[in-house]
């Protein structure tokens, strides 16, 4: 009753991923999933721990190659592009967010989060005036000036928020973004996060294990042992 | 068959109105200044936006035992040309009885969820090839992201800051959220059992 398939594939698709099958070692991760991401749309992908949730959302940042299948981010396919230009695709179109942050250990967290603009030739006063604006909206107006180690899981969690939409990108890739924040701050970064589909007409897709989050999406597509077990319109 | 919206509002009103509690609640609200029956619906609907809308019925008859046990008094009867309004406040013993309601924690009822698991349970034992309980589970789990979806939805405009409906939305969330955990487990489990199911009764 309350699901039904979605198109796998389609023209002006934000993300396509055909049959994309990997594996770590010989442990399967990805199984021939298929899934479409349209812009304006928000998609959670769940799913119990080890079903290969974050290896899908690596295949479709082009962090990771995958062994059999394909993904397309914005209309090119990943597998035609070598490590550099993805980068770049990324860089100007795409923001991500991984668990734990990941930020440069030894810039501050201004430079953090200009970092994108920078890398693209951004002017540096401009950059970091941008980047103060974005960690005001993610409550993070006082830390510019702190290096990541000063920085609680949580803060960390809202920087890396803050640089993956300081690009205005038009595809938002989240991994367990709220995971470490408290649920006023979780709120507040997720509807940050969802302006970029409901506002700017983005895709998003927020790989989860929080059904808070999850019922946030307008399509939940899950994931079992390493399968699409089931996907349903939300909204 | 309950549709899920009707379960949903059975277990919200459940949650937040169990009979007991309307004598209080009544109270509560007079507290805030006298007032006719028409605001006491009001003003509750406004105080818990999820839950089922109190019936006008169900205010007037319990204000007539309010007075009737000295917990509430009528100040005057207006009728403005209108119909005639019954003006009622609280007293001080209504007062203090909303004090020692209120000294009391809650009862950590599990309770409203009643269907849910009846529904899983006979899903399990019946075990229907064409419609097996992990189908249950696994409609049941959207039909709770639906809801809790709607929950955050809900009434974006002038109440969307007050304190108090944003807590009684959160908690309906986080209830949601309970059941959505042990909908998970059920599911796991469903998954992991040996082949040789279903269960007959016992």
């Amino acid at each position: 009753m309350n699901s039904r398939p979605h198109e796998t594939t389609g023209p002006g698709a934000a993300l396509t991923l055909r049959a994309v099958s990997h594996a770590y070692s010989r442990t399967p991760a990805l199984r021939e999933v298929s899934l479409t991401v349209r812009p304006g749309e928000v998609v959670a992908v769940t799913g119990p721990s080890g079903c290969g949730k974050s290896t899908l959302l690596h295949v479709a940042a082009g962090l990771l190659v995958p062994q059999a299948g394909s993904a397309e981010l914005l209309g090119v396919d990943l597998a035609g592009l070598d490590e550099t230009a993805r980068a770049v695709l990324r860089r100007r179109d795409v923001g991500i967010v991984l668990q734990y942050g990941q930020l440069v250990p030894d810039m501050t967290l201004e430079d953090n989060v200009a970092l994108p603009l920078l890398l693209e030739g951004g002017e540096l006063a401009a950059s970091r005036t941008a980047a103060r604006d974005a960690l005001v909206r993610v409550g993070l107006e006082r830390a510019g000036q702190a290096v990541p180690e000063e920085l609680s899981g949580g803060q960390a969690q809202r920087a890396a928020i803050a640089r993956a939409l300081i690009t205005s990108p038009k595809v938002l890739l989240a991994d367990e973004p709220v995971a470490s924040l408290d649920a006023v701050a979780a709120q507040d970064a997720l509807e940050l996060m969802l302006s970029v589909a409901r506002r700017d007409g983005g895709a998003v897709v927020l790989v989860t294990h929080d059904n808070l989050v999850a019922a946030m999406a307008d399509r939940e597509v899950r994931l079992r042992d390493g399968r699409v077990d089931r996907e349903s319109v939300l909204r | 068959m309950s549709r899920p919206s009707q379960l949903f509002t059975q277990y919200i009103h459940l949650v937040y109105v169990p009979v007991m509690s309307l004598v209080e609640l009544h109270l509560a609200l007079l507290s805030q200044g006298p007032a006719h029956g028409y605001d006491l619906k009001r003003a509750y609907d406004a105080w818990f936006p999820d839950a089922k809308p109190l019936p006008f019925g169900q205010v007037y008859a319990t204000l007539g035992r309010l007075v009737r046990d000295g917990l509430a008094e009528v100040v005057e009867t207006r009728s403005e040309g209108g119909p005639e309004r019954t003006v009622y406040t609280v007293t001080d013993a209504g007062r203090q009885r909303v004090r020692e309601w209120l000294a009391e924690p809650a009862p950590p009822a599990v309770s409203g969820t009643e269907d849910l698991v009846r529904k899983a349970v006979v899903a399990l034992r019946t075990g229907d090839p064409e419609r097996p309980a992990s189908a249950f589970v696994a409609d049941q789990r959207v039909a709770h992201l639906r809801r809790m979806r709607s929950l955050a939805d809900h009434d974006p405009g002038a109440d969307a800051d007050d304190l108090g409906s944003r807590l009684a939305r959160r908690y309906a969330a986080l209830h949601l959220d309970a059941d959505l955990r042990w909908l998970d487990e059920a599911a796991t489990a469903l998954e992991s059992r040996p082949r040789h199911e279903p269960e007959g009764p016992r």
